[in-house]
């Protein structure tokens, strides 16, 4: 990470120039112009499927461009594999960390390093990662195994990783999708740590309030190309949506008048739910929750603090060891994990809209298929969804994350059951398409369903939710009026600091530790 | 005219995807030619051995009839198993339920002796089929309620089900008249009709008629649909409501019936009675032949003339070449292999 100051200030980090990828019918990168500033944090802007991930992927080597250019630092190269891009010192943290959970820190990060012998002097190399480690206020032991670790730590140790192998490029894609608030402001210290040391940062997001919060510059892509570059001292997250999307998107917090429930009866209710997990530790504790027609309540949360058992405990996966779950209606349901739970991959998007209808009439009869029926449903939820697809036909799996995700919340939703579970909905969407299901959730609402949403994006939760519970370690520790909501005060309690708070719901659930 | 946009859209395809049909062809090339070079070690000219395949199969209506009589039992077992297989249901026990049909079957056609064919056969079917579902649904039960391993107890019961047929022939329904371990030959009237003056029998015609049949359960009924989900993601189909232990003894239900079926038919129409030797592996081939088939009834129509004829081909091949028989088994082997070497390779593509 030795700089020549003088060159790296003059010539970019990154200069990418013309870039075109094409994929089976899709244009994923078109004459793409992309530049980034040594010791600029650059953020890379765009819906799903705008081809943000094409293009970094060409930068680290896991595609070639069809046509166009990568200079780094004046220098032409060609990468053919990612081995090829790190030797340049470009390094990419993927939103799926690479780590072999067995092996401790310094472990992972000798693998896949050639030529050096890392047990023969494992002493020497622990402490390198030890001082690198305190240089950038990571706070990663090299020794301990990696699975002790938590997902923000595993994040810093991919950091880390890139850091060792001297990069001065650093992609990090999707970064805080993961993380606490608390978590995530820690990692925008490091990034402006990197930044000013050098290191050419490009960060993709989907949150504006982040890019706008850490970010010098964007580049901002739409449909394969590139809309623009602009300061970000110069506008704000309206223009920046603008931009992304081609239109404007509102996704403020609406106003609206609640309507009175008390005398209606709750449609899911769930009481004293207690559940164990592996080893039979308890996940879910003493859950008590009523979620009435015509409200959303949010579960609000860090990822892993029981928002899976509790999707499952509902749907009826997952067994329970104490209490009970009342549901009026059917249900539903939004998988958090749409891989395992909600799509075939190589059925098309008109079997995976249908897969739960198939036995309906008219898209069978007599146990027969009517594929023409099946069709023009499909083609209509298509259309009225915006799944952006190549035909009907399609298998699943080719469709871009955002998309699959259509493909669910369509079938979930276009049946108007009376009592919705969405767990994580928007993971992984842009704005267009959150704003999108965001507003098919709130129609849901109007229309009178109960919605429960589980979802760790405190945003979504502030926006949408009238009432909002907290869960951490398997327990409710807090249960708010969304209307009144203070960001900090959730971003504590989200953390498992139980304040001392007004709120006479948290009267009961108040622990002893208070910090 | 909504419906334009999207299907206009679907024209736009990458060439290589188009491609990807093709790449079992390329698998059938690449078995070829590594057979042509065992062929040339064993001392005979590969392309003339090649064509004294095809004429031996295909050469003459003679030698056609009998690898279509041949292609018959393989391809009602194969098909399935293809439908088996698509709800990744692994039943390696056709074997042993074409046995048990046969069984079952032919102690029909010895015990009812005086019924008329319209009666007799169509009696018998029933049986071989019942035998093939009973022996199948055996494996079925003892896999989702007892959880035994599906391969191991279908694969062990296709021993039982062979040893249960040379049993009977040797003791039950043997001949009391005959010199051989065998049941008596059947009546006329048990006898599966021919066509015409052909040797080919309804047999033939039924297990074409399968092969509509199979693949309008797959893609055109709604027992198909979830057989389908069930074999492509377990998870989601469980999921979304699909009864995951239904499904699995349907499809391993239909597979089991239609082996047995294959197994009266041969009897019936090939053997003419209960040996204690009723089968060529049939059972096993059409393993091979419902994956060379790509678990599509029309691929496995295909795989399975191209097996028999293999077979029927090797034996002339072994008459003007002196080369082994055994050499239909190593082409059959290195086409399974190429072809599924082809179809992982092309399934290797990334994705935008």
């Amino acid at each position: 990470m030795d700089h020549s100051p003088s060159q790296s200030t003059l010539l970019p980090a990154v200069d990418m120039r013309g870039i075109t990828k094409r994929f089976p019918g899709v244009m994923a990168n078109q004459q793409v112009d992309f530049v980034v500033q040594a010791g600029e944090i650059h953020a890379l802007l765009g819906e799903n499927g705008a081809g943000k991930t094409t293009l970094m992927n060409i930068l680290c080597g896991l595609y070639e461009p069809d046509e166009g250019e990568i200079w780094l630092r004046g220098q032409s190269v060609r990468f053919q594999r990612p081995a090829d891009a790190i030797a340049a010192g470009v390094g990419m943290v993927h939103q799926h960390f690479m780590l072999v959970e067995r092996f401790t820190v310094a472990e992972n990060i000798a693998l896949g390093q050639t030529g050096r012998g890392w047990r023969d002097d494992a002493r020497s190399l622990h402490q390198r990662l030890r001082a690198l480690s305190a240089h950038y206020g990571l706070g990663i032991d090299p020794t301990a195994p990696v699975w002790q670790l938590s997902v923000g730590e595993r994040q810093r140790v991919e950091i880390l990783k890139a850091l060792d192998r001297q990069v001065d490029v650093l992609i990090l894609d999707e970064p805080t999708a993961v993380l606490t608030p608390q978590e995530t402001k820690g990692l925008m210290t490091i990034l402006r740590d990197l930044a000013a040391q050098g290191t050419a940062i490009i960060f993709i997001s989907h949150k504006l309030n982040e890019v706008l919060a850490l970010c010098d510059r964007v580049t901002v892509l739409r449909d394969g190309q590139r809309v623009g570059s602009v300061e970000v001292a110069n506008c704000d997250a309206h223009h920046l949506t603008e931009l992304m999307v081609g239109r404007e998107v509102n996704l403020d917090r609406p106003d609206r008048v609640v309507v009175e429930v008390a005398d209606r009866s709750p449609l899911l209710s769930l009481e004293q739910v207690s559940t164990v997990g592996h080893h039979r530790l308890p996940v879910l504790q003493d859950i008590n929750l009523q979620v009435y027609p015509g409200e959303i309540v949010g579960i609000a949360g860090v990822d892993g603090n029981g928002q899976r058992e509790l999707e499952e405990a509902i749907i009826g996966l997952r067994s329970l060891t104490q209490g009970q779950i009342h549901r009026n209606g059917t249900l539903a349901h939004i998988p958090s994990d749409r891989y395992s739970m909600g799509l075939i991959p190589e059925f098309s998007v008109t079997e995976n809209l249908l897969l739960r209808d198939i036995d309906r009439f008219p898209f069978s009869q007599k146990g027969f298929l009517r594929p023409a029926q099946m069709v023009k449903q499909a083609i209509a939820l298509v259309q009225q969804y915006l799944i952006r697809t190549p035909s009907v036909h399609t298998p699943s799996g080719t469709l871009s994350g955002g998309n699959a995700q259509k493909v669910i919340i369509a079938r979930e939703l276009y049946r108007n059951h009376p009592v919705i579970l969405a767990a994580q909905p928007t993971r992984g969407l842009d704005v267009g398409a959150m704003e999108y299901v965001h507003a098919q959730l709130m129609a849901q609402r109007d229309a009178g369903a109960a919605i429960l949403l589980i979802s760790t994006e405190l945003d979504e939760i502030l926006r949408l939710c009238d009432r909002i519970a907290v869960l951490y370690e398997g327990q409710i520790v807090g249960l708010i009026d969304a209307a009144t909501a203070d960001v900090n005060h959730l971003g504590l309690l989200m953390a498992g600091k139980t304040q001392v708070t007004d709120d006479p719901m948290m009267s009961e659930k108040r622990s002893l530790q208070t910090s | 005219m909504t419906s334009n946009s999207v299907a206009s859209n679907s024209v736009k395809q990458f060439p290589l995807q188009r491609l990807k049909p093709l790449a079992p062809v390329l698998g059938i090339l690449i078995a070829l030619l590594f057979s042509s070079i065992l062929l040339a070690l064993s001392g005979a000219n590969p392309l003339q051995a090649y064509q004294e395949l095809l004429s031996g199969a295909f050469g003459g209506s003679r030698q056609i009839t009998e690898t279509l009589l041949k292609t018959t039992p393989i391809l009602i077992i194969a098909l399935g198993l293809a439908i088996a297989f698509k709800a990744r249901v692994w039943n390696i026990g056709a074997e042993g339920q074409y046995h048990i049909g046969a069984l079952l079957g032919g102690w029909i056609a010895l015990t009812f002796p005086t019924l008329p064919a319209i009666l007799l056969i169509p009696l018998m079917l029933i049986a071989g089929g019942l035998g093939g579902l009973l022996w199948s649904g055996l494996a079925g039960l003892l896999h989702l309620k007892r959880g035994v391993n599906l391969i191991i107890c279908t694969l062990m019961l296709n021993y039982i089900g062979i040893l249960l047929v040379q049993y009977a022939a040797r003791v039950p329904l043997r001949d009391p008249k005959g010199f051989l371990p065998e049941s008596a030959k059947f009546v006329a009237a048990a006898r599966l009709p021919r066509l015409g003056d052909s040797r080919l029998h309804i047999g033939v015609l039924l297990a074409l008629i399968l092969v509509g049949l199979a693949y309008v359960l797959l893609w055109r009924t709604t027992l198909g649909f979830r057989l389908r989900a069930v074999g492509a993601k377990l998870s989601v189909a469980e999921w979304v409501g699909i009864k995951t232990g239904r499904s699995i003894l349907t499809a391993l239900l239909i597979s089991g019936t239609l082996a047995g079926l294959a197994g009266v038919i041969e009897v019936s129409a090939t053997y003419t009675r209960l040996k204690p030797s009723i089968s060529d592996g049939y059972g096993f081939t059409g393993i091979l032949v419902a994956l060379l088939g790509q678990l599509h009834p029309v691929g496995v129509l295909v795989a399975a003339v191209l097996f028999s004829a293999l077979e029927v081909g090797a034996q002339s091949l072994n008459v003007s070449l002196q080369i082994p028989a055994a050499v239909a088994g190593v082409l059959q082997a290195l086409l399974v292999l190429g072809v599924l070497a082809g179809q992982a390779i092309a399934q290797r593509e990334p994705t935008a």
